[in-house]
């Protein structure tokens, strides 16, 4: 049984799944955060697969590859900030208590 | 069956194992060392996808920089113990369920659509053609990442030592 486009597509969109669920059902600010790397890294894997098995020979995937990496290293960098602010200030990191833009 | 199928379902297992493991587990700390793992399997899949330059991008930036980034970030907000930290919200099986209907909806997806597969050879080595595409076809947006990239250390900056005591 040889492995095809379809293996990869499904195991990407699995994982997608796995860091969405993540995403949604997390208290903790962090374990979001965490969710949303694993998501990019599905698309990722989604990228490379599509470049390998539809137009092996120009690398474009790859490149949209490595900006979604670099994409996810801002994001990161950005989301960890912003959990540290408003941990300063609330001294908590569960999402339920952020609740500074609700009335 | 081939070898790279016997490894592809490895890293395969490898990958929703740890991942699941990233969601499921009680410590935060244990969370962020499935992902690391989880990452690592990923980077095998770009080795088996012939991406060589990708796969060691993702050990370098994900395994170097973002795990480390996310471990820091565990240290410096949790102060109870850390048996609990990784708790689920109260909308655990509302967010069960949608993600089970947009797993079907990939999968109904992804195995009824025609892909236009060719069966070709991938170049034996990417990085010359990658560095060749990022400064002539790829160029705008590659400078529009490096702008990206300076906003947002900009952004991180300002974010944690606040704008009144930099300015």
């Amino acid at each position: 049984m040889t492995i095809t486009l379809n293996h990869y597509l499904l195991l990407a969109g699995m994982l997608f799944c796995i860091g969405l669920y993540g995403a949604l059902a997390k208290q903790n600010a962090i374990s979001i955060l965490m969710g949303i790397e694993l998501m990019l890294n599905a698309c990722v894997i989604n990228l490379v697969a599509f470049n390998r098995f539809m137009a092996p020979n120009h690398l474009v995937g790859h490149a949209f590859g490595l900006f979604v990496i670099a994409l996810a290293a801002a994001e990161v960098a950005v989301g960890l900030a912003l959990v540290l602010t408003v941990y300063r200030d609330l001294l908590s990191v569960n999402i339920q208590d952020f609740d500074w833009l609700k009335w | 069956m081939s070898v790279s199928a016997i490894v592809f379902w490895i890293i395969a297992a490898v990958i929703l194992g740890s991942a699941i493991s990233v969601v499921t587990a009680h410590n935060l700390v244990h969370a962020a060392f499935f992902m690391v793992l989880t990452f690592f399997g990923v980077s095998g899949l770009y080795v088996l996808l012939e991406a060589d330059f990708l796969a060691v991008v993702q050990i370098l930036i994900y395994v170097g920089a973002v795990a480390v980034l996310i471990v820091f970030g565990v240290m410096l907000t949790q102060r109870k113990e850390m048996a609990q930290t990784n708790a689920f919200s109260r909308h655990k099986w509302v967010a069960a369920f949608l993600v089970i209907l947009l797993q079907i909806l990939f999968g109904y997806a992804v195995t009824h659509t025609p892909w236009l597969v060719v069966d070709e050879a991938a170049p034996d080595t990417t990085v010359g053609l990658l560095g060749e595409m990022m400064l002539t076809e790829l160029v705008i947006p590659f400078e529009a990442v490096g702008i990206l990239l300076l906003v947002a250390v900009v952004g991180a900056i300002i974010l944690t030592k606040g704008a009144r005591r930099i300015l």
